[in-house]
């Protein structure tokens, strides 16, 4: 399942819902916003998704987990709106009977999800300057 | 014939226009070439490749058509996670 809204994100309630008896491997991994990128000191950051879209392509990039290997479940929830310094931005986990394939596919998921889902985020400095991350900012 | 093709820009894209989105009048057959048409709108240098378009809400290739009544999604490139 695949889950994009402003809501705090609460890794502990999440991996709950992947408890299965059939799983012998549980693999969650937490984004979270870091006070420096690319040599600037980051205050906060700002998440912005076309949700539609978004949910649409998660679902597929889970379902395509799915496929390459054996799992139980899987979830993924991005976050939108005004993130600060700490905040979990992104979370993905997975459960399965073995962790081999709980890591993979978790680092499958949280690489499709960076690519290809339409989210942005724009970084503000504590230099007062704000950016749009992976832009080039040309506009006269 | 012109075609009206409804556009929607996104972050960057949408600073740099002003608008969210706006009806166009265009003559373009792709989306690629809506998206070199409008390049004085959405200000971006940035390669065809690094960008995303979605028609009408589905992901597309930019040499997908583009026709009368369309709505056209820019995406500026992605930043998730």
């Amino acid at each position: 399942m695949m889950q994009i809204g402003t809501a705090v994100i609460d890794p502990d309630e999440l991996r709950r819902e992947l408890f299965d008896h059939a799983a012998g491997a549980y693999v969650g991994f937490e984004g979270w916003i870091r006070n420096l990128n690319e040599g600037h000191e980051v205050l906060r950051l700002e998440y912005e998704a076309y949700d539609p879209i978004a949910v649409k392509e998660g679902e597929k990039v889970i379902a395509e987990a799915r496929e390459k290997f054996p799992l139980l479940k899987a979830h993924c929830v991005h976050r939108t709106g005004l993130l600060e310094l700490g905040d979990c931005a992104v979370w993905v986990g997975v459960s399965s009977a073995h962790r081999d394939e709980a890591f993979l596919a978790c680092r499958y998921i949280i690489d499709q999800v960076k690519v290809r889902l339409p989210i942005w985020k724009k970084e503000h400095h504590v230099s007062g300057i704000s950016e749009w991350v992976n832009c080039e900012h040309t506009h006269e | 014939m012109s075609k009206s093709i409804s556009v929607r820009y996104f972050a960057l894209f949408r600073e740099n226009a002003g608008i969210d989105e706006e009806q166009v009048c265009s003559d373009a057959k792709t989306a690629g070439d809506l998206f070199a048409e409008l390049i004085d709108r959405h200000g971006s240098s940035e390669p065809l490749g690094h960008c995303k378009v979605a028609i009408n809400d589905e992901l597309a290739d930019w040499d997908a058509p583009v026709n009368d009544g369309d709505t056209v999604l820019l995406f500026p490139p992605v930043a998730g996670g």
